[in-house]
């Protein structure tokens, strides 16, 4: 018997201190899947860089189902993975719903702003801002005066996204036309590149000669039939510019990657809280790279980073989607 | 709404069309032979990632459409060994065959390419391209025949001009062979095909067959032609919309052409207009999406018309002892 328990209770021992060896971080993908060559494979661009950089190891989950949320988190948590990162906005409900199960972990949720629990770490971005500038680009780079907008699934994050770039569209020139179109208003439409394609064809047939797509893998067809088409594309999250060098405009960065990379990094100490990452702190800026140096002239370059500087200084703002559930530059 | 516009929705709507009527007229062929066959999402879905995978490997798209119709008709000979010789519920294994494409294709894509369950993008060889029919180019001056033929005719894919030349033979197959009349007979009544001394297990999986080859063609033509590569779920449920159609046609080849091109023309148009304004009542987009399924409803239900089934269909055939 007491060898009995001493070997349980060498046993417990054990396990506690592999419990504390154990608490990698953890990360739970979105629906879209970690390879959308956008939003969710900037979050594990970000975590292989921390563990490239550190030689640690994290967990990592793609989601299949809407189901499976509240159970990824909890499996997580219970494995005593710490931080447990997650993607996108829909995370917010089975968050709230576990995080108070578990006190000790630290929870970090991206696209997630408005949650009240001490233990999430809420990550925001300003979209809107980084929309603007692009939508800037667009309407320097477009000669029909027309320009376009592919949403994703129809969510206030993706018409905060379409809000912000039809500001800066309309900040160039008044009189620009914006088409902006939704892909659905279910998950699917994250991973629809048909329809992308049609709709950019759609598009292009109002006029549209540069198209911004914030719509995960369906943007990937966005991207396609515009290189195709011959007309200019500006893709999301990610940098895109590589997909079809010299024919993506630019795109507009969501450093999901550095949210994800710095989160990983503190572990288990991470800072819990609400910040939203706007130009200022880098959370959300345009790319330039060699594939589209030909694309973006120096006149267009210096528009855009003034207008950033000025967004910085709080001179310009833009007005944003959440604030009254409407957009004062586009109507959907 | 312009003439211009409507030629650009029409066009719109054949290209949306020509998957689905692929993928109806493949399921037509096997529940007309008493296979019900719910696994035409998976199969496309195969399709769709071997064309696209061989094609870029290749970088011919033939061999690609070849590989596409390869590895569904492997899916339809698996549907059919369920179903047919081990007489399993045919739903269950079409189920099956859906899930099995599902996280097949995206498996063997990041296991062969590394992309994250997508193929590289394909280009030049490796993709169908339109073909230009005789005198698109003259005649695009002609007042509204010209943009009809120069726009709307001409400019598709070849697998484009296949899809619509499947639905007349299609019909002459079905009522004018003796192959055909067999295959609706074996969908009705098996045992009497049976008396007739003819095999019913190898009619329904010539139906079977015939459903994998044009569901194959039906993927590779998403991946290949309408899009450069494959993506993660791309039919994104393509496949059941070509059931809803197939039941709209009731089963019939020149009905499920128009039902295809009337689901291709309700997508078409949501894709054109977000919100559309009638005489100040404004439909959503939502609900154009959802015409193709409550339009299915409607028929099922009997109101237009009943839509009977063939007698057999999901019964597996057990010979009388």
């Amino acid at each position: 018997m007491t060898f009995m328990k001493s070997l349980m209770g060498a046993t417990a021992a054990f396990a506690l201190s592999a419990g504390a060896a154990l608490a990698e971080p953890a990360l739970i993908f979105d629906l879209g899947g970690k390879f959308d060559k956008s939003f969710n494979e900037a979050a594990f661009n970000g975590a292989k860089r921390w563990a490239d950089e550190t030689g640690g190891s994290f967990r990592e989950i793609e989601l299949q189902s809407e189901a499976q949320r509240e159970q990824a988190l909890r499996r997580f948590a219970e494995a005593g993975a710490n931080p447990v990162i997650t993607m996108g906005f829909a995370m917010a409900d089975p968050l709230s719903a576990v995080a108070a199960d578990y006190p000790d972990t630290k929870f970090v949720a991206v696209d997630v702003t408005w949650l009240d629990a001490p233990n999430i770490r809420q990550i925001g971005f300003a979209e809107h801002e980084g929309s603007y500038l692009v939508g800037m680009l667009a309407a320097m780079a477009s000669k029909s005066g027309t320009v376009g907008f592919v949403g994703g699934m129809d969510i206030p994050l993706i018409r905060h996204f379409g809000c912000g770039y039809a500001q800066g569209a309309k900040a160039v020139n008044p009189d620009i036309k914006i088409v902006a179109n939704m892909t659905g208003t279910t998950p699917a439409a994250w991973n629809d590149p048909v329809k992308g394609s049609e709709l950019t064809k759609a598009q292009i047939s109002q006029g549209a000669d540069v198209i911004y797509a914030a719509a995960g893998g369906t943007g990937v067809g966005v991207l396609q039939t515009a290189a195709d088409e011959g007309i200019l594309s500006i893709g999301v999250d990610s940098n895109q510019n590589h997909l079809h060098p010299g024919k993506v405009l630019t795109s507009m960065l969501k450093r999901v990657d550095v949210a994800v990379y710095d989160a990983m990094k503190a572990g288990a100490d991470v800072e819990t809280g609400v910040f939203v990452l706007g130009l200022a702190e880098e959370g959300v800026g345009y790319a330039l790279d060699d594939n589209n140096a030909s694309l973006v002239t120096d006149d267009m370059k210096m528009a855009a980073d003034s207008a950033r500087q000025k967004i910085i200084d709080g001179e310009l703002s833009v007005v944003s989607y959440y604030d009254n559930d409407s957009c004062p530059a586009l109507s959907f | 709404m312009d003439f211009l516009t409507i030629i650009q929705v029409l066009d719109s709507t054949v290209r949306l069309a020509t998957p689905l009527l692929l993928a109806c007229l493949a399921g037509l062929y096997s529940e007309r032979a008493g296979i019900f066959d719910i696994g035409l999402e998976g199969k496309m879905l195969m399709a769709a990632f071997f064309s696209a995978a061989i094609a870029a490997t290749s970088g011919s798209v033939w061999l690609g459409l070849l590989a596409g119709i390869v590895s569904s008709l492997l899916l339809s000979g698996l549907h059919g060994l369920a179903s047919i010789t081990f007489r399993g519920n045919q739903l269950i294994s079409g189920v099956a065959i859906n899930f099995l494409a599902a996280g097949m294709t995206v498996l063997i894509a990041q296991d062969w390419f590394q992309q994250g369950g997508r193929t590289p993008s394909l280009i030049g060889g490796g993709r169908f391209a339109p073909i230009e029919l005789p005198f698109a180019e003259a005649l695009s001056g002609v007042p509204i025949l010209g943009p009809i033929y120069s726009e709307l005719i001409s400019g598709h894919p070849i697998l484009v001009y296949l899809a619509f030349l499947a639905v007349p033979a299609t019909w002459w197959i079905l009522y004018r062979t003796r192959f055909g009349l067999r295959l609706r007979a074996v969908g009705e009544n098996p045992a009497a095909v049976d008396t007739a001394g003819v095999s019913v297990v190898g009619l329904r999986y010539a139906a079977v067959a015939i459903c994998g080859v044009l569901c194959g063609i039906a993927g590779a033509y998403l991946a290949t032609a309408l899009q450069a590569g494959f993506v993660k779920d791309m039919t994104a449920g393509r496949g059941f919309i070509a059931l809803a159609a197939l039941i709209f046609a009731k089963w019939r080849p020149w009905h499920a052409m128009w039902a295809c091109l009337l689901f291709g023309f309700l997508q078409a148009i949501a894709l054109r207009y977000q919100n559309i304004d009638v005489g100040g009542f404004v439909i959503p987009v939502q609900a154009m999406d959802a015409l193709p399924y409550i339009l299915t409803v409607v028929i099922l239900a009997g109101f237009v018309g009943k839509a009977i089934p063939p007698r057999a269909g999901g019964e597996p055939y057990v010979k009388e002892r």
